[in-house]
């Protein structure tokens, strides 16, 4: 069963993997990251681990496991 | 003896025999025929051969050549030499190796085709922005211009500095005897970018303690200026006079002073071969006595008079004055040089130090 | 069918790129490509000056740094003299473009058997925001404060169309970065790009068209909005020239 792990302090909010989920299984969270960013915060009951997160984002955020 | 060859092409020969793996230049007189001889003798040799769009890109190709440790040559000219600037201080934030021969024409901007010393002071001190210095290696006759350009690819990857041969038109353009070292096929250096990540990230030039840096240069301009001075001195121990004179100008000095001496003059000359690092230790064994340092040059204002002032100083003879002796484009006459001296001896020159 | 998906470990760490800058996510593609290519230890890279200088140290790869502009040459002799090693120059539009037309379009001209990707965000980035040979009519910025005047400055430069049109290259192409199907396009330009050096078929070169909120003062999402709506229509993407492999 594949899963995304989130690096949280890696996150700049930019918001292009809540934008792209296929699923509307991103938000942004209501805490800061260590660089003062909310950040990505995947809902695991929405997601099937496709990847879009991963594909665009620019800060490696996300890993998705086999 | 060997044989008759002209000085730009004994210089290509002796990059090839000394390792040379490729050459990137774009033609300018009086250097040309350094890169025409290459253009057809590179390939012959197993080697490579590049004519850029313009001097400033052959100097970045350098500089990519030498990242990956290849011996690399570049000539030109004057204004050529002044484009390259930017990617030589650049290879000197990298330490990267390279031989640049200045083959050099007289005057700014433009200048002229006749042959010259007018780039004394940029080659001395480096060129581009920041501390760096190229070693400078300046040779008077055909012979020497092949043995030093077979040395200066050995200096270059020793220090990781670039070498630069600061020679002039009249000697580039020249025909004499000139014997060849023997040929040398040198691997790429094991320091340099393999493709495999084996050295980490280097140079990383943003990144790193750019003051620490250059102490740690300073300690490599130390040892070069300890190591590699090069002079030829005649006749400085009893001399009354000692004239600096180097290049074509150096040799011409060499037969006014053995001219005088014959005559009974104590007179002397200090010929600098390396002009970076400035041969100061030529300075010990002058006359305690002497009466004045007289720099000959053909160039307009005196640029190397200024380095003979500064280490007559460091070398306790600040108090001798030095004057300066302006030979006008082409090669110095004997003649011009010698009334010049005689007018000094004279006291009808002022000294300029 | 899920697959696994992470960032190539030749991404040593995390670029200080602003906060929905694409060279994130171009630098990753790069490195991917790099990777699928099986050439991880057998490629060299050309750092640019400008925002990319922030690689400093971030690739464990070999990484040379160029002079504003001038990897064209640079990347030329590397390759020549190793011509086994991939070589890739990664410059952003002012320096491949403006400062290093000459030395971009010379290493084109010849047909210099390396790739170059560059990023077109439209702008000089690193500086401030200055106005680039890139920068749309009208276009607001640091030097062109009533935005850019096409009369006195020239219109946007196309460069890889120059090349296709010109020169006797083997790869060029356009991608962008505004959905995840025309990044993965992009991908595969890049790595047809790379597969072209590889093969030896010639010089190779990709513009990927890369949002610069914080220069263009738009936030990540509008700036995509921003390339689809305008740049793309001057811009326009897909494979310009394509020779094929040997």
């Amino acid at each position: 069963m594949s899963k995304v792990i989130v690096s949280k302090d890696k996150c700049k909010q930019c918001g292009y993997c809540v934008k792209h989920c296929p699923k509307q299984a991103i938000s942004f969270s209501a805490d800061f990251n260590s660089s003062g960013f909310k950040y990505a915060v995947v809902d695991d009951s929405k997601c099937i681990a496709c990847g879009m997160c991963y594909t665009t984002c620019p800060d490696g955020v996300f890993e998705i496991t086999e | 003896m060997g044989d008759m060859v002209k000085g730009n092409i004994a210089m290509g020969e002796a990059a090839i025999r000394a390792g040379m793996h490729i050459y990137c230049g774009y033609p300018i007189t009086p250097s040309s025929e350094v890169m025409e001889y290459l253009s057809w003798r590179a390939q012959e040799a197993g080697r490579q051969f590049i004519q850029a769009a313009n001097e400033g890109e052959a100097m970045y190709m350098v500089y990519g050549a030498a990242s990956i440790g290849s011996r690399v040559l570049t000539a030109s000219s004057g204004l050529g030499i002044s484009l390259k600037q930017e990617g030589v201080t650049y290879m000197a934030a990298a330490d990267y190796p390279a031989v640049m021969i200045n083959v050099c024409r007289y005057g700014d901007g433009l200048g002229s085709l006749e042959s010259g010393q007018t780039d004394y002071k940029r080659e001395t001190r480096g060129g581009g922005n920041g501390d760096y210095r190229n070693i400078v290696l300046s040779p008077s006759t055909v012979q020497e211009a092949v043995d030093l350009v077979y040395l200066a690819f050995d200096l270059s990857e020793k220090y990781r500095n670039i070498v630069v041969i600061l020679t002039e038109g009249a000697l580039g353009q020249m025909m004499e005897d000139c014997d060849y070292p023997p040929m040398k096929e040198v691997p790429y250096y094991d320091w340099a970018f393999d493709g495999k990540y084996t050295h980490g990230p280097y140079p990383s030039q943003m990144a790193v303690d750019l003051h620490a840096k250059g102490i740690k240069n300073n300690e490599k301009r130390a040892a070069i200026t300890e190591n590699e001075q090069r002079w030829e001195a005649v006749g400085v121990e009893d001399a009354e006079y000692v004239l600096f004179a180097y290049g074509i100008p150096g040799r011409v000095v060499l037969g006014i002073v053995d001219e005088l001496r014959k005559k009974g003059e104590k007179v002397g000359i200090i010929r600098p071969i390396s002009l970076w690092p400035f041969p100061q230790k030529a300075f010990d064994s002058i006359n305690k006595n002497v009466k004045g340092f007289i720099s000959v040059e053909t160039a307009d204002s005196g640029q190397m008079l200024e380095d003979v002032a500064l280490y007559a100083k460091k070398k306790g003879f600040g108090n001798v004055p030095c004057y300066f002796i302006s030979s006008p484009p082409g090669v110095p006459k004997s003649k011009f040089v010698l009334e010049n001296f005689e007018a000094i001896k004279a006291g009808k020159v002022k000294e300029v130090f | 069918m899920a697959k696994g998906k992470k960032v190539p470990e030749k991404i040593l760490r995390q670029v200080p790129f602003c906060p929905g800058c694409g060279h994130g996510i171009i630098v990753r593609l790069m490195m991917e490509c790099i990777e699928e290519l099986g050439y991880n230890d057998n490629v060299l890279i050309g750092k640019p000056v400008g925002c990319a200088s922030l690689l400093d140290n971030a690739l464990a790869v070999d990484t040379f740094t160029g002079a504003h502009g001038r990897n064209g040459a640079s990347m030329t002799t590397i390759k020549r003299l190793k011509p086994d090693m991939l070589v890739v120059s990664y410059q952003g539009d002012g320096d491949a473009y403006n400062i290093g037309f000459s030395e971009t379009m010379n290493a084109a001209y010849r047909n210099e058997k390396f790739t170059v990707i560059t990023i077109n965000n439209g702008n000089f980035g690193m500086t401030g925001g200055q106005m680039a040979w890139t920068s749309m009519p009208g276009q607001v910025t640091a030097t062109s404060v009533n935005g850019r005047n096409v009369e006195l400055s020239g219109m946007p430069i196309r460069v890889p169309e120059m090349i296709a049109s010109s020169f006797d290259t083997a790869y060029v192409a356009r991608g962008s970065l505004f959905t995840p199907a025309e990044i993965k396009k992009t991908k595969s330009y890049i790595k047809k790009a790379m597969q072209a050096q590889i093969d030896g078929v010639g010089h190779s070169l990709v513009e990927v068209l890369s949002p610069c909120p914080t220069n263009w003062g738009l936030t990540p999402l509008a700036s995509m909005e921003r390339i689809v709506n305008e740049l793309v229509p001057y811009f326009p993407l897909g494979e310009i020239k394509n020779k094929g492999g040997k």
